[in-house]
């Protein structure tokens, strides 16, 4: 139990339906690959794991330091683009993932360090406005220099050998498959990301329960009498986006390799940001586990709802409007309600309501 | 007892620069439209990209003037204000549709009717939909700027897709009345008519603005609310309801500025208003948050830098705005004119 506890960080879920949902969500995870075999529930167990670090890392900004921010995106661009160039140019090998995600990660915090001290040293909503500037300028930027790239398009590039479909082992032991699934580079590569947003949000746990995260908690809640107290606000600020920054370039990294693919759209658009905006929220601000439950629901429901209101757009055929607001287009409007009762009447979201509405 | 110390005051006068220090803001468009003629050779492309630069600042200083006012008078800071921008634009290009025969008639009269009439349906619209929008979604969330940014934010979602519910999902091009068509040629150079146009617009409004800010008794109200508007309260004025005034007038003019912002690209999208606040942002970041004259001078700087940057290094147009706003930051972090909070 004590060990359990010091790989939470002392963070327990404090409710049981939590907690039996967290173990659910891990095991499922864990085990995606064999409890539900099929290429569109693996992908879906995939970016499950990608966006709960997504979300985390945008939690310890939003939730924990109060901070809004409008380029996570874009530092999750900067790892998937990392990875991508440097399998582009440096051959497929592991030396060239972990190089480009590295780098990723530097770059991302640089950018976030520069962005920080221009806008937190004056006041906090600059910081939300300038993102959005930087971040747009920084999307067009990217599909403009198509050379570097790949503009629009984006980039397709080679994992090493050992994380694609055509990479088989276990032929001797096991016949090349276990319970019926088969053991090829594809389920490795699945492990690989999993692993790495398993550590990875381990990581922010650690971060947002230790001494340093109290602080930012002081800070979310009242600035002024932090800064009073002696902790330099803007510093904790600015390392609170720098980290947030770097796990979020990490997370790109692992849906760089996941995808094989790199392009604007699904690395640096603005509904993937509003994407992540109601991860959070409805997860729940300022607990970790809220990322998890929020991403895990939202991917689910991203995937399967917009089937459930294409059948309901097609039960009220022929009154008007109605089809129109419930057709599976307009998904991001009954989310956007969503968004908005839930920073009302839930601010702390599911997670809070959970742990008893504190 | 010893004698009194000899006191002799002496007015010395400010120093060159101290004097000159609130005039810099004011300065810099002529500085930069100067540079700007150094940079470029020929006087007849400059005089182009001046005139659609001062055109492309004045839209913007409309579209972000109730945004600065908003967050000055309240502290509310509204990221669904594109919202108004997108809703200004279709409704008034609606209109316009309906109008097709006056608007494409080729009489200026007939033309300036159909136009003052998309406007004055735009800015109903806006108006209305402003005032919705603060009692439904600001109002709960006064003196809360995380929960703000948030839910204003969401609020902009729903509107976009609404309207994207209610015009269909395609953008929308819209011809210019026939008699803004073309150009004149002055000097060698040619002026876009609608460009002149927007650039007569855009500082009526400001004229009026600054009337109605500077010598009307609720604009005495609305700066004094300003300052500090607790004190305002204490002396019996209903800040709350000059609020939701200038929040409807603001969401007006972002709706006036949505029509001329949509017939200066003639094509209107549903997200439009969304690429709009990138610049309305760093419009009222460097002009100073809550300084309705920050406000005008940043929109000019940033609609004649992007001009210029455009013609000159195209790559770099993009970049341009966000290096102005580094700079202007770094001179002054609160903005060029900052506005002063008696707290």
């Amino acid at each position: 139990m004590t060990l359990f506890r010091s790989i939470l960080s002392g963070d327990m879920p404090r409710s049981t339906v939590l907690a039996v949902l967290l173990a659910l969500i891990l095991v499922g995870l864990a085990l995606a690959p064999f409890l539900f075999p099929g290429v569109r529930t693996v992908d879906t167990a995939a970016r499950i794991c990608v966006f709960i670090v997504l979300v985390a890392s945008y939690d310890l900004l939003l939730g924990y330091g109060g901070i809004v921010s409008f380029a996570h995106t874009m530092f999750f661009g900067i790892g998937a683009y990392g990875v991508a160039l440097s399998l582009t140019h440096l051959g497929r090998g592991f030396g060239a993932i972990f190089l480009g995600a590295g780098a990723g990660a530097v770059v991302a915090a640089a950018l976030a360090l520069l962005i920080g001290l221009f806008s937190l040293r004056v006041r906090a909503i600059f910081f939300a406005m300038i993102t959005l500037a930087v971040a747009s300028a920084v999307a067009v930027l990217v599909s403009q220099l198509s050379g570097l790239t790949g503009g629009e398009d984006g980039l397709t590039f080679k994992l090493p050998r050992e994380l694609g479909p055509a990479f088989k082992f276990g032929k001797e032991a096991l016949g090349g498959e276990l319970f019926g699934v088969k053991l090829n580079g594809k389920l490795l590569a699945y492990y690989f990301v999993f692993a790495g947003a398993l550590v990875l949000f381990l990581m922010l746990l650690r971060v947002v329960n230790s001494p340093f995260g109290r602080v930012l908690l002081a800070i979310r809640e009242n600035d002024f009498r932090a800064e009073a107290i002696g902790y330099r606000v803007v510093y904790y600020r600015v390392a609170a986006t720098c980290l947030s920054a770097a796990a979020a370039a990490l997370a790109g990294s692992l849906y760089a390799i996941w995808l094989r693919y790199v392009g604007p759209e699904t690395t640096l658009s603005m509904e993937l940001m509003i994407d992540i905006l109601l991860m959070v929220v409805i997860g729940g601000m300022g607990t970790m586990y809220g990322a998890v439950i929020g991403a895990t629901l939202f991917v689910l429901a991203q995937n399967y709802l917009q089937t459930l209101m294409g059948a309901a757009s097609g039960l009220v055929e022929g009154l008007p409007v109605l089809p129109e607001l419930l057709s599976a287009d307009r998904w991001l409007l009954w989310l956007g309600v969503l968004f908005i009762l839930s920073v009302y009447f839930f601010p702390t979201g599911i997670v809070g309501r959970l742990r008893g509405g504190k | 007892m010893t004698a009194a110390p000899k006191h002799a005051p002496k007015m010395a006068e400010l120093s060159l620069a101290d004097r000159l220090g609130p005039w810099m803001p004011v300065l810099l468009v002529p500085a930069l439209v100067l540079l700007g003629a150094l940079a470029i050779p020929e006087t007849s492309s400059w005089l182009t990209l001046t005139v659609s630069g001062l055109a492309m600042g004045m839209m913007i200083f409309i579209m972000a003037s109730g945004l600065t006012l908003v967050f000055g008078l309240m502290d509310v800071i509204n990221f669904g204000h594109g919202a108004f921008v997108s809703i200004g634009a279709f409704v008034g290009v609606t209109v316009l549709l309906l109008l097709g025969q006056m608007t494409g008639a080729p009489s200026l009269g007939l033309n300036l009717v159909a136009l003052m009439l998309a406007v004055i349906g735009a800015m109903a619209a806006t108006g209305l939909v402003g005032w919705a929008f603060e009692k439904v979604i600001v109002m709960p969330v006064y003196g809360h700027h995380l929960k703000q940014i948030l839910v204003t934010m969401g609020g902009l979602i729903v509107v976009e897709q609404l309207i994207i519910v209610l015009w269909g999902p395609e953008e929308i091009y819209i011809a210019r009345p026939e008699s803004l068509k073309g150009a004149i040629t002055f000097a060698g150079a040619a002026l876009e008519k609608y460009r002149l146009v927007a650039v007569v617009v855009g500082l009526v409004v400001f004229v009026a603005m600054r009337f109605v800010l500077r010598r009307t008794k609720v604009g005495l109200i609305v700066r004094a609310g300003v300052q500090n508007g607790e004190m305002v309260q204490a002396l019996g004025y209903r800040l709350r309801r000059v609020f939701v005034g200038v929040f409807i007038a603001g969401s007006a003019l972002a709706g006036l500025g949505g029509v001329m912002w949509g017939l200066y690209q003639e094509v209107i999208t549903a997200h439009m208003g969304n690429d709009a606040m990138i610049l309305i942002f760093i419009v009222v970041i460097i002009g100073g948050l809550g300084s309705v004259e920050g406000c005008f001078i940043g929109a000019l700087l940033v609609g004649l830098l992007q001009n210029y940057v455009a013609y000159l290094e195209p790559k770099a147009a993009l970049i341009s705005n966000i290096a102005l706003m580094v700079a202007i930051l770094m001179w002054r972090p609160m903005g060029m004119i900052p506005v002063v909070k008696a707290k």
